[in-house]
């Protein structure tokens, strides 16, 4: 392992990528699969990247340095009645705006306004010759040139290394509420993902613990709307309304994965709701699964050591691996069944990184 | 024009490759693909084909890759910054055929869609499911949804909804290398860096897009539709600024300056308070208890703001006719002045009372009369500027206020276009916006997709040798009331 480089500011960030022929940026540390990379390649730690650059609240955006760990955000953005409604992952155990950018996970708020994807607005980044570049834009509605801030979005750090990210962000809403829905298996969840995702209600996050038999709804609205809205939903599945500091405490342990394996293997898959009873069914014995946005996203937990599932589908005859999916934590491949992999993903890989400092998107 | 031998002899091995009557190369035909919704530009094109399927296209592409010949899609030529406008010597590739709607999902959510499918015929498909498809640009009753994945469309609910690009989960595409591309799919969720999100916006420099998958959103159950009439511009900028300021989080909130609702009056009989300077139309939208819920909040701040009037939509009926009036004002105007150009900067939206005093001023200095029409929620702003394209410089002094309102929105922090994309309009524009490394960078990414640079080129980046300016009034669709220029 050789030196980590820490740089303080952006011009820093480029030099320390010029600096070595082989570089990774790495943030708070908190998904280690997506930062591991070969012997050779010199880890550069965003972490004294960091401080807020901008934020104005009447323009529902901020501006900041990638290595701000997302707490801080938070709590910023709080003071002024504002969020990212996303739901940023793993923000207590300290998580970075960047990392965060560049793993592409979102948490249980995604189900309703979308992820992290739909709330990034602007980039500047090191690319692999060492330029500092700015690409989107600081205002909430901007249509000039290539999407490349959404790009960042689940690359891993292997097309650039981010320097700083805006953000859009919302009001956050007065007052939530939060429903737990029994869902025994795995069909009644789909039930519920489905019913809900077109109704009137607008939910706000719809997560679901495969392990419990549960449903958990959040409702954010005024608080005058919440007891109808809740009401009507317990009216349709039996259920239960979480106390505010049970809600607060779940919502936070679905942010954090507290659910998972310490020290295990944490893998997210792409679902579709549909699709939610074929994923539950394939898992082994030993592990612990989280669905959430709806039947949209779903993580897998291992114990260190536990053998990962095939979870092989035949589609159109040939069996494959069933969705797409990356590792968060542990010792399985960063993708999962290998997604398929188009020529141009190359040359856009020789486009912004032609010496190949950043790791390859396989490696 | 006449065309070389060597142009013939293409255009009979294309003719050959396809269905017979697919190629059209009769000057008559060629002449209703000069333009598009950015009238003021004209190129004719070697041909222009007509395809109905994916394969066609496909085919087609790798025609041109292996003749060497560049090629514009189009879709229904909406485009405000000519980016359809074909290229001399190339072809224009129409894709309005391909035109299937090919699965609607209501449980999942989604619609796969063909490039030449309408706008709005997604929404009609979805709304049995009590569902709908967010991105509404004004024109949405004709542009396609090629289009709007091509220039990452807009509309009047960005600030809550986000672009086109915010609503598309995947996509496959044919590029310009003549690879065949499957990005994303039907999970709202990503897995690795989003080559859907790259894809759209790409204002049809990459290549062309074949199925896309579009998600959709329950629709709201309830709207609370308000138009409140102000003294002066101010006025209604600092209610926006107090509604914003609230928590409150509208679908929609638009303003129409003086000039602007002089042209809706004219056109659609719109009824605004007498004596408004200003107009703002703010809608809420959601469950019933939380509209009934916002709408007092939103009722405060208005009773607050110094409104000469304000007034509350009591049905659809009359929700509709505020909203006709707002989207009319664009062709509206032409009842104003023989001809006008429609420009889409984007400025922080706390800076909007500023930009719009300097666009006063401006106009003032130019001698050209400016309307304003703009989505207040999130700083997008379309000025009118109203010309005479009879007078010998009346198009040029146009464009030349344009570009200083362009070069005022980057200046203020914002950008050169919102939802219309650069396009041939507004390149030049770009380095206003982009550094020379930075630009670099977009023409390295475009190359990976492009490298012959055969789709579209011309447009987003700036070029020496500008296509003919020429002069030619509305669009015949806005003239006849169809689209309108936002």
């Amino acid at each position: 392992m050789t030196a980590v480089l820490s740089p303080v500011t952006p011009a820093e960030l480029a030099d320390a990528v010029r600096s070595a022929p082989r570089v990774l940026a790495v943030g708070g540390g908190t998904k280690p699969r997506m930062s591991r990379a070969a012997a050779d390649v010199v880890k550069i730690s965003t972490v004294k990247l960091r401080g807020v650059v901008e934020y104005e609240p009447s323009e529902f955006t901020f501006t900041a340095l990638a290595g701000t760990p997302v707490r801080e955000i938070v709590a910023t953005l709080g003071e002024r009645g504002q969020y990212l409604p996303f739901d940023p992952l793993f923000s207590a155990a300290g998580a970075t705006l960047g990392g965060t950018l560049a793993s592409g996970v979102s948490g249980p708020g995604r189900f309703r306004f979308g992820g992290l994807r739909d709330f990034v607005l602007g980039v500047r980044f090191v690319d692999g010759g060492g330029r500092l570049l700015r690409l989107g834009g600081k205002v909430v509605k901007n249509a000039a040139g290539f999407d490349l801030p959404k790009f960042f979005v689940g690359s891993v750090g292997r097309f650039g290394a981010l320097a700083e990210v805006t953000f859009k962000v919302f009001p956050r809403p007065l007052a939530t509420r939060t429903l737990r829905l029994d869902a025994k298996n795995a069909t009644a969840m789909t039930e519920i993902f489905t019913a809900a995702g077109s109704a009137r209600w607008e939910l706000d996050a719809l997560d679901a613990s495969p392990g419990e038999g549960a449903v958990y709804a959040r409702l954010a609205a005024p608080a005058p709307a919440l007891d109808a809205l809740a009401k009507e939903i317990l009216s349709r599945w039996p259920g239960t309304v979480l106390a505010d500091n049970a809600a607060a405490k779940l919502w936070s342990d679905v942010v954090e994965a507290a659910w998972a394996h310490a020290g295990g293997t944490l893998v997210k898959f792409a679902l579709t709701p549909s699709q939610v009873p074929e994923f539950v069914a394939g898992f082994p014995a030993v592990a612990r699964g989280w669905v959430s946005a709806g039947g949209n996203v779903g993580y897998l937990s291992l114990p260190a050591g536990a053998a990962f599932p095939s979870f092989a589908t035949a589609t159109e005859g040939k069996p494959a691996f069933a969705w797409p999916a990356v590792t968060l934590r542990g010792d399985v491949a960063l993708w999962p069944g290998a997604p398929p992999r188009f020529e141009v993903m190359r040359a856009v890989k020789i486009a912004l990184d032609p010496q190949n400092r950043f790791p390859n998107l396989d490696d | 024009m006449m065309k070389s031998p060597s142009s013939a002899a293409m255009l009979r091995r294309l003719t050959a490759l396809l269905p017979a009557g697919r190629v059209l190369e009769a000057p008559a035909q060629l002449a209703a693909y000069e333009s598009d919704g950015l009238t003021a530009f004209k190129t004719t094109p070697l041909a222009v084909v007509v395809l109905e399927t994916q394969d066609e296209v496909i085919a087609t592409v790798r025609f041109c890759r292996d003749e060497k010949i560049p090629f514009v899609a189009r879709g229904s030529g909406t485009s405000l910054s000519g980016g359809s406008l074909p290229v001399a010597g190339g072809i224009v590739i129409t894709l309005n055929r391909l035109n299937k709607i090919l699965r609607l999902d209501p449980a999942q959510r989604i619609a796969v869609v063909e490039p030449g499918v309408i706008n709005l015929a997604v929404t009609a498909a979805a709304q049995p499911y009590g569902l709908h498809f967010a991105p509404d640009p004004s024109s949405q009753s004709i542009c396609t949804i090629g289009g709007n994945v091509a220039f990452n469309s807009g509309g009047a609910h960005c600030l809550k909804y986000g672009m086109t690009s915010n609503h598309v989960l995947g996509l496959k595409a044919v590029l310009a290398t003549g690879e065949v591309v499957e990005f994303g799919g039907a999970s709202r969720e990503q897995v690795g860096p989003d080559w859907t999100g790259l894809f759209v916006g790409n204002e049809g420099l990459f290549g062309i897009a074949l199925e896309i998958t579009l998600q959709l959103l329950p629709r709201a159950e309830m709207f609370h539709t308000v138009l409140a009439g102000y003294r002066t511009l101010e006025q209604a900028g600092d209610a926006v600024a107090a509604v914003i300021a609230s928590g409150l989080l509208p679908g929609a909130i638009e303003i129409m300056d003086a000039l602007a609702l002089e042209a809706a009056v004219a056109a659609v009989h719109a009824e605004y308070p007498p004596d408004s300077a200003a107009v703002l139309i703010v809608e809420l939208e959601g469950p019933r208890e939380v509209v009934a819920a916002d709408r007092v909040r939103l009722d405060e701040i208005l009773a607050k703001s110094g409104a000469v009037e304000v007034k509350v939509a009591r049905d659809g009926a009359e929700r509709m006719a505020i909203w006709k009036g707002r989207k009319s004002a664009f062709s509206a105007v032409g009842r104003l002045s023989p001809d006008f150009i429609v420009q889409d900067g984007v400025v922080p939206r706390r800076r909007l009372g500023e930009a719009l005093r300097r666009i006063g001023e401006m106009s003032r200095e130019a001698g050209l009369r400016c309307a304003n029409v703009f989505h207040a929620g999130d700083g997008n702003l379309h000025p009118l500027i109203l010309y005479n394209g009879r007078e010998p410089d009346g198009l040029v002094r146009a464009e030349a206020l344009a570009g200083k309102i362009l070069r005022m929105c980057v200046e203020m922090g914002g950008s050169i276009t919102g939802e219309h994309g650069v396009g041939v309009e507004k390149r030049d524009y770009l380095p206003d916006m982009f550094s020379a490394d930075e630009i670099d960078c977009l023409k390295r990414v475009r190359a990976a997709f492009d490298p012959g640079e055969l789709a579209n080129p011309g447009k987003m980046f700036p070029v020496t040798g500008a296509p003919a300016l020429a002069q030619h009034g509305m669009h015949p669709l806005e003239q006849a009331g169809v689209i309108s220029r936002e």
